[in-house]
């Protein structure tokens, strides 16, 4: 049964009437109307639907809204805007560090958790964090390039 | 220029097709899907006079590729679509440069049936040419059109006027009248002659420079960006229940229980086709997981034995051909060539399926009203789909429009068309609401369209003073060739061929275009005294195959240049001499030399073979793409774990020589790429099946590479401005992988020629 579920996402209460088993990625998809998020695979295989819960990474496909409730999400939009850029969102675009760009909300926010946690991290760290997202065009070089560069930036 | 998903048309249009594109972005009110199908777009026929460049000859319109805006913006129009490889941004710098306009004036409008040309698909690196080709042309034709009204209108010979800026200038003086101003919204209405000469390149001022990609900025602020990301009001969504494996037909399933599942509104079922309309996307997800669980289906052990392809890939030729400078021949296939007093060298290759794989499963909205059909879809060729829906639906192609709205990146022929069938069926069985359908990931992966398994064998004779006497190839292949064709017999969709009255998907097409499909680039580049080409093709599809980034030049430059690199060594010569010594096009010869230089190669004349528990190698690829296209040679550093057989990629050093360049910026990313993606086929990628079905359905079956596995990765892109624009986008694949192979050998001392080339192989090679 639907049930009244109210959700923190990006600095704003929202309250949404759905199954509270309903993964998360569909409540910030379809209710909140909100794009960064993406679904790849909805097993936790891929990284394209991470988002921030509490400033963890999250596979918001295989978690459901229930039990996301109580946290504080953050999903790509929440970040930054064209007119103030989170580092990370600027970096991408000075990189030019996307081709089809499907997971590269996945990508900036997994970075996000990485970098907030320590943005001193050494290049095998890095890859390991991302090592649970995939990319299929092969832009894997440049993310790095524009996470080392957003963490460059976030330091200073 | 705009960065949204979508270039809203423009108002002055004279179709209602713009509300449609701003509402399903979400910006405007009511709406309207009741096109004029008729629209702007004008008959397309043969030119006349002046061969015209790329596409410009099937629609030599000026209006069917640009319009200039009464506020002297600029809208072009471009049958190709974007995928990520950075069209739009390529095809506006043609236009800005040979118009004059500042590039932040201009609009792309991208592949959609009731808007652009009809470029067919975009595919085998043709868009810089075809489409690229005809902007050029038509922008260079519209702004001496655009003079010439000038000097009327100013009473001024056309030869005092110059262009800048958007606007028609005196030379040395100040008057100046925009474009805007000049044409007042109207059209051009005249034909490209041809006679118009473009930009010397010298003069280049927008074109070669790495303008910022139109298209990134949406993707990494979170904007709607994609066909997933499509909102209409009223949309519902909708999912496929696929047959758990290809030819299996729906005894039952209790599909009444089923429609009473909360939210659902319709279970849709027409032969062994199962589809389920809901209100909401998770309600969708579990009726069809509903649906999976109640469906009994008839299946039959009908694939053949994954580990023996190769053997029936031999079994099954339906047709044996010659293929001489990239094309096949009629006639008698020749004996292999052999030669007394040189020695023989053999080596037989094998490729595995390989999935496209995209990130995101394919996705596609559809709504029927009215009568009319449209299709959001991010399929590679919007008329061929349109039409190949009209046949599945049996309904008028002009009455649907389909609109290419971007996807999940894949290079080639993934579920797009099938998903855009999908929504146009559950569409057609509840019209009046958008319909969202997407795959999930195990349709994705189980019903995608695989790049073929190849088997390749190749033979020459080698001088004692090492050069190629001569040189045999053949290569065995299904098809590489199944995008929606729109015209009988069957149908390529994968809904109509499981509708009550079926279309099936017809016998593979037997291609004979230069260097098409499994014979692309089988034909080395090199100097190879007589050769003899052969095509042993099978029509059948044991697995259901398509178009894969680069087709068949993957496995064919996986085989020949490891095959190089087989002789070479056998002739104790450099790999790199070995290649310069048989090759004539000093512009192969330049694509080699970067980068082998840039990555510092290390001559040797056999494998290097450190000792050591953990052992380094070095490897060269190199091709150019069907012999006509992009030259790019890759190094590859690696490390081979002996224990293990693991390998890790250390660094990648690609040069790559595409003509004159038009971004340079996005030529590397392309080839970059198309490395990385190619190493992850090359190590690790292989579709797995039993007698009956898939079983790599997920990211856990079917892995491919990650962070901790990409190398380091240098390019370098050499621009040629005294030569034609080429693409780029599959030049990388061929030679990264035999790169790999190759720099596998210089560790390990053994040949690997069995794709992929995992730790398992490695390990046991070692021995």
């Amino acid at each position: 049964m639907a049930e009244m579920i109210t959700l923190r996402v990006n600095g704003q209460s929202h309250s949404v009437a759905a199954e509270p088993d309903t993964p998360l990625l569909y409540i910030l998809r379809n209710d909140l109307g909100l794009s960064g998020p993406k679904f790849g695979c909805g097993l936790a295989q891929c990284g394209a639907c991470t988002v921030l819960a509490g400033g963890e990474a999250i596979r918001s496909c295989s978690v459901p809204v229930s039990a996301a409730a109580r946290k504080d999400i953050t999903t790509l939009e929440g970040i930054g805007t064209p007119e103030k850029p989170h580092p990370l969102q600027a970096a991408f675009v000075a990189e030019q560090a996307a081709q089809c760009g499907y997971c590269i909300s996945g990508m900036i926010m997994q970075a996000k958790a990485l970098l907030d946690r320590n943005a001193k991290l050494s290049d095998g760290e890095l890859r390991q964090g991302m090592a649970g997202n995939l990319c299929r065009c092969g832009t894997h070089t440049r993310i790095v390039k524009a996470i080392k560069r957003a963490a460059k930036d976030m330091g200073a | 220029m705009a960065t949204m998903m979508k270039t809203p048309t423009a108002k002055s249009s004279g179709t209602q097709s713009g509300l449609s594109r701003r509402a399903f972005i979400g910006t405007a009110g009511a709406l309207v899907v009741t096109f004029s199908f008729a629209g702007r777009l004008l008959a397309q026929e043969k030119g006349k006079g002046p061969k015209l460049p790329g596409s410009l000859a099937k629609a030599p319109e000026l209006d069917s590729w640009l319009r200039v805006e009464a506020d002297g913006t600029v809208t072009i129009f471009t049958g190709k679509a974007e995928l990520g490889q950075g069209i739009k941004t390529a095809i506006a710098q043609i236009a800005a440069e040979e118009l004059d306009v500042p590039i932040a004036r201009l609009r792309i409008v991208t592949a959609d049936t009731a808007e652009t040309p009809n470029e067919g698909y975009t595919a085998g690196s043709q868009s810089i040419q075809d489409s690229g080709g005809a902007v050029r042309q038509a922008a260079a034709e519209a702004r001496a059109a655009l003079v010439a009204l000038a000097a009327e209108r100013l009473g001024i010979a056309a030869d005092r006027l110059e262009t800048a800026n958007g606007a028609v200038r005196v030379r040395g003086g100040t008057q100046t009248i925009g474009y805007g101003d000049l044409l007042g919204g109207k059209r051009l209405d005249r034909k490209a002659e041809g006679k118009v000469k473009p930009k010397e390149p010298s003069r280049y001022e927008i074109v070669g420079t790495s303008v910022p990609r139109f298209d990134i900025p949406a993707k990494v602020y979170g904007r709607p960006a994609y066909v997933q990301d499509i909102r209409l009001p009223g949309m519902i969504h909708g999912r496929v229940v696929h047959p758990p494996s290809y030819g299996a037909t729906l005894a039952s399933v209790d599909d009444a229980k089923i429609a009473t599942l909360p939210g659902v509104l319709k279970v849709v079922r027409n032969g062994s086709f199962l589809g389920v309309i809901a209100e909401r996307e998770e309600q969708a997800i579990r009726a069809a997981d509903a649906l999976k669980a109640s469906a009994k289906w008839q299946e039959s052990a009908a694939l053949p034995d994954m580990k023996a392809m190769p053997a029936w890939l031999e079994a099954n030729v339906d047709v044996v051909d010659r293929v001489v400078n990239g094309v096949p021949k009629e006639g008698p296939v020749p004996d292999a060539i052999a030669r007394d007093g040189v020695d023989r060298v053999e080596a037989t290759y094998t490729k595995s399926y390989t999935m496209h794989g995209s990130i995101g499963p394919s996705a596609a909205v559809a709504e029927m009203k009215d009568g009319g059909m449209t299709v959001w879809s991010h399929s590679q060729g919007v008329y061929p789909l349109r039409d190949t829906i009209a046949l599945m639906l049996k309904i008028d192609k002009k009455n649907i429009r389909v609109i290419h709205t971007e996807g999940s990146g894949c290079y080639g022929h993934n579920a797009a068309d099938d998903a855009g069938g999908d929504a146009a069926m559950l569409a057609a069985a509840l019209p009046g609401r958008p319909v969202r359908v997407q795959w999930m990931r195990a349709d994705e992966h189980g019903w995608e369209p695989y790049g073929s398994a190849m088997l390749l064998k190749a033979s020459a004779g080698l001088t004692r003073d090492g050069r190629i006497a001569y040189w045999n190839y053949d290569l065995w292949s299904t098809s590489h060739g199944t995008r929606p064709r729109g015209r009988p017999p069957g149908n390529q969709l994968s809904a109509a061929w499981h509708m009550a009255d079926p279309q099936p998907l017809p016998k593979a097409e037997v291609v004979k275009g230069r260097h098409s499909a499994e014979y692309r680039n089988s034909d080395p580049i090199y100097d190879v005294g007589d050769s003899r080409i052969v095509r042993h093709f099978s029509q059948e599809m044991p697995l259901r195959v398509s178009s894969t980034r680069s087709l068949g030049a993957y496995a064919n430059v996986f085989a020949i240049e490891s095959f190089m690199d087989e002789l070479a060594a056998k002739a104790k010569i450099d790999p790199v001499v070995f290649r310069l010594n048989h090759l004539k096009d000093q512009r192969a010869k330049d694509v080699l030399l970067a980068a082998t230089r840039t990555a510092g190669w290390r001559e040797r004349t056999g494998p290097t073979k450190p000792g050591g528990a953990r052992v380094r190698g070095q490897g060269v690829g190199f091709a150019q793409y069907k012999n006509e296209k992009c030259y790019a040679c890759v190094v590859v550093d690696l490390e081979v774990d002996r224990g293990s057989g693991a390998v890790q990629l250390l660094r990648a050093t690609i040069a790559g020589e595409a003509g004159q360049y038009i971004n340079p910026n996005g030529i590397a990313n392309q080839l970059e790429g198309g490395f990385v993606q190619s190493a992850s086929w090359t190590l690790k990628e292989q579709v797995t099946f039993d007698r009956t079905r898939i079983t790599s359905l997920d990211w856990a079956g079917y892995p491919i590479l990650t962070f901790p596995e990409v190398p380091e990765v240098e390019t370098h892109v050499i621009n040629r401005s005294d030569l034609p624009s080429l693409g780029a986008g599959e030049a990388s694949q061929g030679p990264s992988s035999a790169a790999i192979a190759n720099a596998i050998f210089d560790a390990i001392g053994v040949r690997l020629r069995d794709l992929p080339l995992t730790p398992d192989k490695i390990k046991s090679a070692i021995g």
